[in-house]
């Protein structure tokens, strides 16, 4: 299971990172979205995953007596997800009026500021 | 009661935003609650500021959850410095921009958005957990994009798909860089993490971790191969956006800089190492591309890069004098470059235009104004007894303490390069005779406006002037000041006994 984790994390950084290089503004989107969630399951990845083990103490016990699983990298991702739905939504919203008011997608003709005094 | 006080400045911006937001279209409501709003939190920053002071690192754990498993908030003697530096930088661009902003853009919510970025501001300084640091990140670039594109000219949009980029970019690897963090450690609380880091065995992913924190803080202060979105950018928005942009955002990673490094990853020559070739490279970089650039703004912009390495090259020299150095260099900077963005916005106000080859003749025009920007030109440059000179000492001593010559070399040669800058964008803007500029129609001139808003644009000017002569010539109390942050810096443990008091 880490394994097969581990491969998609490093398939969805290399593959955003890759998409981020192109030049269409909404491949640059999908980048920054895939490297994203490759950073969500970074984190319950290196959580270290733990099957059926649910962090509940049992009534007879004050403490943990076995191994459990962590909950707090799920509460760390659920927050990087909100987040970053956010972020993705605003980006969309963004590249839509970029593509309106510039009239391109091609990141490389976006450089009318460097022309400008 | 003041057991919270340390939350006040925090709550009471979020306070502000909210309430901003039920004034929505009523802009004159929106204006003077804003600016009385960041009078009541320059207060209670003050009060804040005091109180660490006089009794020490101040912590509070939110919700009771003891220090390693809840989210606790610090303010030792820099977040408290930095808190109030940006009520202070916060009401003055508030003044600011209720009179440079033209209603159009006020009546989206832009009060509201900026007074949410002074909250993620104030947040990331105070906080004392890793990940809580993030969240505050993330709440401090959705209010940048917002201000950013607030008002969707084509300039605009295209500085923010750069500006949007990157810091979302930088984000995610900080946020690998924390994933990294606690798989090796296990926990978020930075306290925690101060005494975990030295006793974990791979000492390789360690390092990785430190990199990725260095890349990813590296692109939000601008430093030298990660700074192109910084020129790209801040010279779109309207003049008091950028003010706050140039005078906080990039600090807010020095800062974070400052505490991972001196906290987390410390006794790491490697890190030292590469600190300081990024200082040397981002110094060299900033001032000469601020030497070639025409548009007034455009120089600034540079200007703050070139400038962030003064205070990563203090960081990077990691003794007491060096990150004294380094912590006066970020008051001051603080303070003079948000006050440098609101001139060009009032020379853009006065003549219509930020171009320094069509400006001209502004001395002859205005020679009382003139002579005001002078002081922060002239505190930016160094000139002594003003106040960008003290730090520059600090840091000069340092390297030769250490014997980085190459660190010094830099130092002066971009206080000369700045020097020079400066010099030849006064004698453009100030002196030369000007060209004809086009009158604009529809253009709000500084001369056609009423007495109420010409004073809402000069005092912050004339505010911020005060700070920064208060901070020359009253360089000893803040190298005081300075030199208790670096010696706390440098004796970690006492943020750790002050958050987790037991241990």
């Amino acid at each position: 299971m880490e394994f097969l984790l581990a491969i998609m994390t490093g398939i969805l950084y290399a593959a955003g990172l890759y998409m981020m290089l192109r030049r269409s503004l909404v491949k640059l989107i999908i980048g920054l979205i895939m490297i994203s969630n490759g950073a969500n399951l970074l984190i319950f990845l290196l959580g270290r995953i733990t099957k059926g083990n649910p962090p509940i103490i049992e009534e007879s016990s004050d403490v943990f007596t076995s191994i459990y699983a962590d909950p707090l990298p799920q509460a760390l991702i659920l927050t990087a997800i909100v987040i970053s739905f956010g972020l993705q939504s605003f980006a969309i919203i963004l590249v839509k009026r970029a593509y309106k008011v510039v009239k391109t997608d091609d990141l490389d003709e976006m450089n009318t500021l460097d022309e400008e005094i | 009661m003041m057991q919270q006080l340390l939350l006040y400045p925090l709550l009471w911006q979020l306070l502000m935003s909210i309430v901003l937001m039920f004034a929505w279209r009523h802009i004159n409501v929106q204006r003077v609650m804003s600016i009385l709003g960041s009078v009541i939190g320059l207060v209670l920053s003050g009060i804040l500021f005091y109180k660490v002071l006089v009794s020490g690192t101040q912590t509070i754990q939110a919700g009771g959850w003891e220090a390693p498993f809840g989210i606790t908030f610090v303010a030792d003697t820099l977040s408290a410095t930095l808190v109030l530096l940006t009520s202070i930088a916060g009401l003055a661009v508030s003044s600011f921009s209720s009179a440079s902003i033209i209603p159009a853009r006020l009546k989206f919510g832009y009060f509201a958005i900026f007074h949410f970025l002074l909250l993620g501001l104030i947040g990331a300084f105070l906080t004392g957990d890793i990940f809580n640091l993030y969240v505050w990140f993330e709440i401090i670039i959705i209010s940048s994009f917002v201000l950013i594109t607030l008002g969707g000219e084509k300039a605009q949009i295209e500085g923010a798909v750069k500006y949007f980029t990157l810091n979302f970019l930088a984000s995610i690897i900080f946020l690998t860089a924390i994933a990294v963090l606690y798989g090796l450690a296990g926990s978020l609380n930075m306290a925690d993490l101060a005494i975990l880091i030295p006793q974990i065995e791979n000492r390789g992913l360690v390092e990785v971790a430190a990199i990725l924190f260095l890349v990813g803080f590296g692109i939000k202060s601008a430093v030298f191969p990660l700074y192109f979105w910084l020129p790209a950018s801040y010279h779109t928005p309207p003049s008091a956006v950028a003010a706050i942009f140039g005078g906080l955002l990039t600090k807010v990673g020095v800062y974070a800089l400052i505490r991972v490094f001196t906290l987390l990853f410390v006794d790491d020559v490697f890190i030292d190492e590469v600190l300081m070739v990024i200082a040397i490279l981002t110094l060299f970089s900033g001032a000469i591309g601020a030497l070639v650039q025409k548009n007034m703004r455009k120089v600034f912009s540079y200007l703050i890069i070139c400038h962030i390495g003064f205070m990563i090259a203090g960081l990077g020299m990691f003794t007491e004098l060096a990150i004294a150095g380094a912590i006066f260099y970020l008051i001051h900077d603080i303070v003079v470059k948000t006050n440098l963005f609101m001139i060009s916005g009032l020379i853009y106000r006065i003549k219509g235009s930020n171009n320094i080859k069509s400006l001209g003749g502004l001395y002859k025009e205005y020679p009382k104004l003139s002579l005001l920007m002078t002081i922060p030109f002239f505190s930016l440059i160094g000139i002594p007894p003003l106040s960008g000179f003290w730090p520059k000492i600090s840091l000069i001593i340092a390297s030769f303490n250490t014997e980085n010559y190459m660190v010094l070399g830099a130092v002066i040669f971009a206080s000369v390069l700045t020097l020079i800058v400066m010099a030849k964008l006064w004698s453009e803007v100030f002196w030369k005779n000007p060209a004809d500029l086009p009158k604009r129609d529809h253009f709000l001139y500084f001369s056609k406006m009423t007495t109420t808003r010409k004073l809402q644009m000069l005092l912050p000017i004339v505010f911020l002037t005060g700070v920064s002569l208060y901070i020359g010539f009253g360089a000893e109390s803040v190298q005081q000041l300075s030199t208790r942050i670096a010696g706390e810096l440098m004796n970690k443990q006492q943020y750790i006994d002050a958050v987790m008091p037991k241990s």
